[in-house]
């Protein structure tokens, strides 16, 4: 009896917060259905709900653009990073080679230089190289990351080495070997991985920012920032502009939800 | 092997030929936009470069006596340090209390996980524009609506020099904690039932368990999210960018953070070579954070 009651003062706790913490998701959601006065009342529910704003936000102004200028970026970068961080992971894994502790330790030492470092000499390179402007120009500092390559190494760490020996064996060269052998064991990883970086990606502002110019080439979250400019702080449009460009991820999380808690609760525990 | 006998191999000279060709394109990759940038921020901090004049003139430490002089980077850096002290410690804290009482739920746990970590994957600049609306004076702002509702009065929230920077913090709390409490969960879910078990056969009370087995065994997990989060809080941003009318920290400053004065020092007034000079002070900082965290966990070790 004790025990039950307990876990009901627990649920009491959470849900509470749970709702504080959904508090300006609804605000926002709600709101994005709103014309009008109504955008200024303290309905939850819109009363005549209407999904103008999103069809203005999508047909007026630059909106679709950023989106699909985001997309693009966000595909291109989870795709290198996919492709070369779980290539290097492999091979600090599995290859013995001259120079490896040292290698490792200098692309693990990336994590710690502060993009707020980097961003200044990167706008100088790819201004020199005509770069801004371009997707290109948005996305070479991303192509891979420390995090990543560390991440899979402790995945592939985890395969044996028979299986390998064993495409040895089948007269698999070492690329093969990697990619239809040990890939496909690793798929969870990948998983986790390919949504931290869309997601990173999608939600990146202070390089996207600096690097782009136009308002055609913005991103979406760089575009938003500048809401002001375009919908004159029509708050409707705002809040339609700020689900937009949230429920992407919130899809991707839900679909992918245990990968990537197990992927972030990875990285505490191994510090 | 009969066609090998001209150039003898062994299999592990072999490897080693296949893991170097893996690695060529990351290393150039790493070189040229990791650790090149890192030394032309460092060379960039002791030039006058302005970005329209040709010429970098090298002019030594002056940059630094500079900063120490420079009234907005004090206060920058003491709005980035209220930020850490205050923002770090209030979302750890609910990090943990919603992590311990998640821990020991049989039903509903996924769903509060998923509730309590949106807001951490939610794009910050679309989050900022939300909390900004709901921080906005009446009769726009959904707070000062309520407040009028329930008749008490208005505030201004972002346009007040004291209640911006905490309007900013619950922002970044809100975002944050979800993150800290995904972390608390894997370290509670890493220590054995059994520890818990023998304590009950030994009478202890809930509280005692708490202090006697959770937290210590914790604390591994205590010392990362201190030092990540640290690294995080100290690169406020976007949210302070995005919530403020200007974009520039206000009201006079008072929320503005050390990255938003780098990038106004660097993006606005061109002055490239005194913002390197702040981002090589914000590197510093970050790498003493992470020195003595490797301290702390490796004296753990032994």
């Amino acid at each position: 009896m004790k025990i039950r009651k307990l876990h009901i003062l627990t649920h009491i706790l959470l849900i509470t917060f749970g709702l504080a913490m959904l508090f300006p998701f609804f605000w926002m959601i709600a709101t994005s259905f709103k014309q009008g006065r109504a955008v200024f009342n303290l309905s939850l529910i819109p009363t005549a709900p209407t999904t103008a704003n999103y069809v203005r936000l999508m047909t007026s102004g630059h909106f679709s653009r950023w989106f699909i200028n985001s997309l693009i970026c966000g595909i291109l970068v989870t795709f290198s990073v996919l492709f070369f961080d779980s290539l290097v992971g492999y091979t600090f894994a599995k290859y013995k080679f001259r120079g490896k502790k040292l290698i490792f330790l200098l692309i693990l030492s990336t994590m710690m230089i502060p993009t707020e470092m980097l961003v200044i000499p990167w706008y100088i390179m790819a201004n020199n190289l005509k770069w801004a402007n371009t997707y290109w120009g948005i996305i070479f500092p991303g192509l891979m990351s420390g995090f990543g390559t560390f991440l899979m190494r402790q995945f592939f760490d985890g395969l044996p080495n028979d299986l390998i020996d064993a495409g040895r064996i089948d007269g698999l060269n070492e690329f093969s070997i990697w990619v239809r052998v040990c890939m496909p064991l690793v798929k969870a990883a990948l998983s986790a991985l390919a949504i931290f970086s869309f997601v990173g990606n999608w939600n990146a502002f202070l390089w996207p920012l600096i690097i782009s110019d136009e308002i055609t080439k913005y991103t979406l979250p760089v575009g938003l920032s500048f809401f002001n400019g375009e919908f004159q702080t029509e708050w409707e449009m705002v809040m339609a502009g700020a689900s937009v460009a949230t429920i992407p991820v919130l899809v991707l999380y839900l679909i992918f939800q245990k990968q990537i808690i197990k992927g972030i609760a990875l990285t505490g525990v191994k510090g | 092997m009969a066609h090998n006998m001209k150039k003898p191999r062994t299999l592990a000279q072999k490897n080693e030929l296949w893991a170097y060709a893996f690695l060529c394109v990351p290393i150039i990759f790493y070189v040229v936009v990791r650790f090149y940038p890192t030394l032309y921020a460092f060379y960039l901090s002791f030039t006058d470069w302005d970005i329209v004049s040709r010429d970098m003139d090298f002019i030594g430490l002056e940059n630094y006596f500079r900063l120490m002089g420079d009234s907005v980077f004090v206060k920058t850096l003491g709005n980035t340090i209220r930020y850490v002290v205050f923002g770090l410690p209030i979302s750890m804290f609910l990090g943990f209390l919603l992590a311990y009482h998640i821990n020991y739920l049989n039903r509903g746990a996924d769903l509060y996980k998923t509730i309590y970590f949106m807001p951490y994957i939610t794009s910050m600049v679309a989050a900022a524009w939300v909390w900004r609306w709901l921080f906005q004076p009446p009769p726009v702002g959904v707070f000062n609506n309520i407040l009028t509702a329930l008749n008490l009065p208005s505030q201004p929230f972002l346009r007040s020099t004291t209640q911006a920077p905490f309007a900013v913090l619950v922002t970044t709390v809100w975002a944050d904690l979800g993150f800290q409490m995904i972390i608390f969960l894997a370290g509670l879910k890493g220590i054995s039932e059994q520890y818990y078990e023998a304590a009950r056969i030994d009478g202890a009370s809930n509280m005692q368990q708490l202090q006697k087995i959770t937290l210590p065994l914790l604390k591994p997990t205590i010392v990362f999210l201190v030092i990540t989060g640290t690294i995080r809080y100290l690169r406020i941003f976007t949210q302070v960018m995005n919530m403020s009318t200007q974009g520039d920290g206000g009201p006079l400053n008072s929320t503005k953070p050390l990255v938003l004065y780098i990038y106004d020092t660097a993006f606005r007034s061109f002055e490239m070579g005194y913002s390197a000079t702040m981002t090589v002070a914000l590197f510093c900082i970050i790498l003493i954070v992470t020195l003595i965290q490797m301290r702390i966990t490796r004296s753990e070790d032994t």
